[in-house]
């Protein structure tokens, strides 16, 4: 079994409101699955029917090729965007008490909490209160109560709100951490450098629908447009713009460079190959600069959704 | 997984262990005490203020009128100057007013032209004193002018006591009526502040989770109903804690402070009590204490205590499951204002209800009726049984309320699951009935 999570023509509707309309997806085992979309495109909705929170009006999701059930809430950990804690409990009683809800004895739950919260530096906070704690703070207490129970699907919405940059990158190798130690992570966020960083499946929601998912590498192997950016430097950079002009479609472009170079992008023929365009440029001068340009997240993002 | 004892036991220890909650249950009693202590100090100054009345008569019968003065006002009467000089005098000296007689033909002339002048509007058990004082030596004049002997009429005055038996073979007095009353408006009030004051708070807990917003973090492990009955059974049960305690520390510190200070509690009085004392005014003290043990042991004691906890835990439970439907709907207390009606009308209703027509005919038709609504039944059936209800009824009514119950936890449920996720924005009740159908 190489997909721990299926979901098949889920269908989730409130009032005359569709919120969801027959979204098929699956996540596989040990993948950092990023689910994106804007906000009120049914992310959400499709979370809170993995953890049972609703139910779908059709369709299924099974969880290690299991139909969903009441037990499978000890297998998920779910780190809502809207998330908060008790503020008048104290910080141990608080993370012992939602670690038993998830099926962890009150004995396990001690062990654990104490290695987590000595892991994260935090030990001292055990009899603090929370209303006491800055948001920093009872976010990384959310962070352990979502992982402490050692669930097979981890599901983080905006993991990162609210920290810091070091704290943030703390998380961050956290739950590559937890992958490497074998979970599977869902990760919804609107922040594309994250996605960009962590995920390698991802799937995107626009308007209750499910509009792109798949590897991240075939996404922008989809995506690309054949655009090399090029910096060259020539004698007469007329001659070589006015060249190049009426050679190939091109567009401006800027990045950082130490030479004088007539900076531009150039878009090929699909026909053609990189090293046929190579190969003409340095008839034309010196070629400092050859990329190619790789669609962003962020691009696919806006791209997939503006065509949408 | 069933986690309810779990939840219930955070809820319970949550609220127990909340200062202002345990300030609230050791400082209310004392305040309550307190205020108690205030009433009948203050009663009593107010009492003791010694008044002067001046009198002036023209009509000669103010001396025999006047003429014991138990009471704490001072009567003088003003003889020598007349009515004008009178006003002028009284008016200078301060004292409380002036009473005039004037000079009369006959006494009954007197029926409307006796006076009283006074600075401000006089108190009305002063007057209701004077003119019931008047009237009694008048009345008595009046028949000696006519030629009546007052020993004889008095001696003629028949009193009647009415010895009340049931078919059954029952025997009951006006004590035993007091008595029944008393215990039927006791529980029907207590459970009547039992829930508002224990039905917010598990409306306020519910906002609570919703504004921290740690609920979507519990709801994705247990079932949004396991939260709410968790919720419901945890605050009951604190609730009961408190209850509880106000009760122990009321009665002991009742008994040590007016031993204290020496103000009787009894003196700040409620209608039933003024029943029962109106029953035992006749009879020595022990014969007293025997009659109302007599009485108390006469009370269907086993089915008053059944029933009580029967009907105290099914009209909690029915209600507690609405204002927790309320707390999930909205954001914050402000807004529940909208939602509260239709829980108070009900309520108040009921007590209504328990209060006037249970009070004159406990097995009169509302009396009935309301007694098998299970919204009100839980407050007018309790006034109802010490009376002595048919146990068809009373199981029948024990039967609708938990049925209804049943239906209106469904009910809580369904808002509750759809209300505790939806932020930011203030329902409607045609928008909480659409949520009744996701």
């Amino acid at each position: 079994m190489d997909n721990l999570l299926v979901a098949e023509n889920i269908v989730k509707k409130y009032g005359d409101y569709t919120a969801l309309n027959n979204v098929s997806l699956t996540v596989p085992k040990g993948s950092i699955f990023g689910l994106l979309g804007p906000n009120g495109a049914g992310k959400t909705s499709f979370i809170r029917i993995i953890n049972q929170i609703t139910m779908p009006d059709s369709g299924l999701v099974t969880l290690d090729g299991k139909p969903l059930e009441q037990n499978h809430v000890k297998d998920i950990g779910y780190l809502p965007e809207e998330r908060g804690l008790y503020k008048s409990m104290k910080v141990g009683e608080q993370a012992l008490y939602l670690a038993q809800l998830k099926g962890l004895t009150k004995a396990e739950a001690k062990e654990r909490l104490k290695y987590w919260f000595d892991r994260l530096e935090i030990g001292d906070w055990w009899n603090k209160k929370v209303q006491e704690l800055s948001k920093g703070m009872a976010q990384k207490i959310q962070f352990v109560v979502t992982v402490l129970h050692q669930p097979k699907l981890l599901i983080f919405d905006e993991p990162f709100s609210g920290f810091d940059p070091i704290n943030a990158n703390l998380i961050k190798d956290e739950i590559l951490k937890l992958r490497e130690d074998g979970a599977t992570v869902i990760f919804s966020t609107h922040r594309m450098e994250s996605v960009e960083e962590l995920c390698d499946h991802i799937a995107l929601i626009d308007k209750s629908n499910k509009i792109l998912d798949g590897k991240l590498l075939d996404i922008k192997k989809q995506f690309k447009s054949n655009t090399f950016e090029v910096g060259v430097s020539a004698d007469n950079e007329a001659v070589l713009r006015s060249v190049l002009e009426n050679k190939f479609s091109i567009a401006p472009a800027s990045f950082k460079s130490i030479h004088e170079d007539v900076k531009v992008k150039i878009k090929i023929d699909p026909s053609s190959t990189p090293n046929e365009l190579l190969s003409f440029l340095t008839n034309q001068g010196q070629v400092n600069h050859f990329t190619e340009v790789i669609p962003s997240a962020s691009d696919i993002f806006i791209q997939s959704v503006q065509n949408n | 997984m069933n986690h309810l004892p779990l939840i219930t036991k955070r809820e319970y220890l949550n609220k127990v262990k909340n200062k202002s909650f345990i300030i609230m249950t050791f400082v209310s009693p004392l305040i309550m005490v307190g205020l108690g202590l205030l009433i009948g100090f203050l009663t009593n100054i107010n009492n003791n203020k010694e008044r002067v009345i001046d009198i002036v008569d023209e009509s000669g019968f103010a001396k025999e009128i006047f003429a014991d003065t138990t009471s704490s006002t001072q009567y003088r009467i003003l003889n020598t100057i007349g009515l004008a000089q009178a006003r002028v005098d009284v008016e200078e000296q301060e004292h409380y007013g002036l009473l005039y007689i004037p000079k009369v033909d006959s006494v009954r002339q007197l029926e409307k032209n006796v006076k009283f002048y006074s600075k401000d509007t006089p108190s009305l058990t002063l007057i209701a004193e004077l003119e019931s004082k008047i009237a009694k030596q008048l009345t008595d004049i009046n028949y000696k002018n006519n030629g009546l002997n007052i020993e004889k009429i008095k001696e003629a005055r028949i009193r009647v006591d009415i010895n009340q038996e049931s078919y059954a073979g029952e025997k009951t007095s006006k004590l035993s009526g007091g008595l029944k009353l008393a215990f039927g408006m006791a529980s029907g009030y207590l459970l009547f502040m039992f829930i508002i004051i224990y039905g917010n708070m598990i409306m306020r807990s519910i906002i609570e989770e919703k504004t921290s917003r740690i609920i979507e973090v519990i709801i994705s492990s247990v079932k949004p109903m396991q939260l709410m009955l968790g919720k419901i059974f945890g605050t009951s049960l604190a609730g009961i804690t408190q209850f509880v305690i106000w009760v122990l520390l009321l009665s002991v510190l009742s008994v040590v402070l007016s031993s204290i200070f020496g103000v009787n509690m009894s003196e700040i009085q409620s209608p039933q009590q003024e029943i029962m004392e109106e029953a035992m005014k006749n009879g020595d003290i022990q014969e007293k204490i025997g009659l109302l043990l007599n009485e108390i042991y006469n009370l269907p004691l086993a089915n008053l205590i059944v029933m009580f906890l029967l009907f105290f835990i099914g009209g909690f439970l029915l209600y507690s499951s609405l204002y927790a439907a309320i707390g999930a709907a909205v954001d914050n207390e402000t807004d529940t204002q909208q939602f509260m009606m239709p829980i108070m009308v009900p309520l108040i209703l009921a007590v209504y209800v328990g209060g006037f027509t249970v009070l004159e005919d406990p097995h009169g038709t509302v009396a009935q009726v309301f007694s098998f609504i299970p919204f009100t039944s839980p407050v007018v059936m309790l006034m109802r049984i010490p009376f002595g209800v048919p146990m068809w009824q009373q199981i029948l009514s024990v039967v609708l309320l938990f049925a209804t119950f049943i239906g209106t936890v469904w009910f809580a449920s369904k808002i509750y699951r759809v209300g505790i996720l939806m932020y930011g924005k203030k329902p409607s009740y045609k928008e909480i009935y659409k949520w009744l159908k996701y």
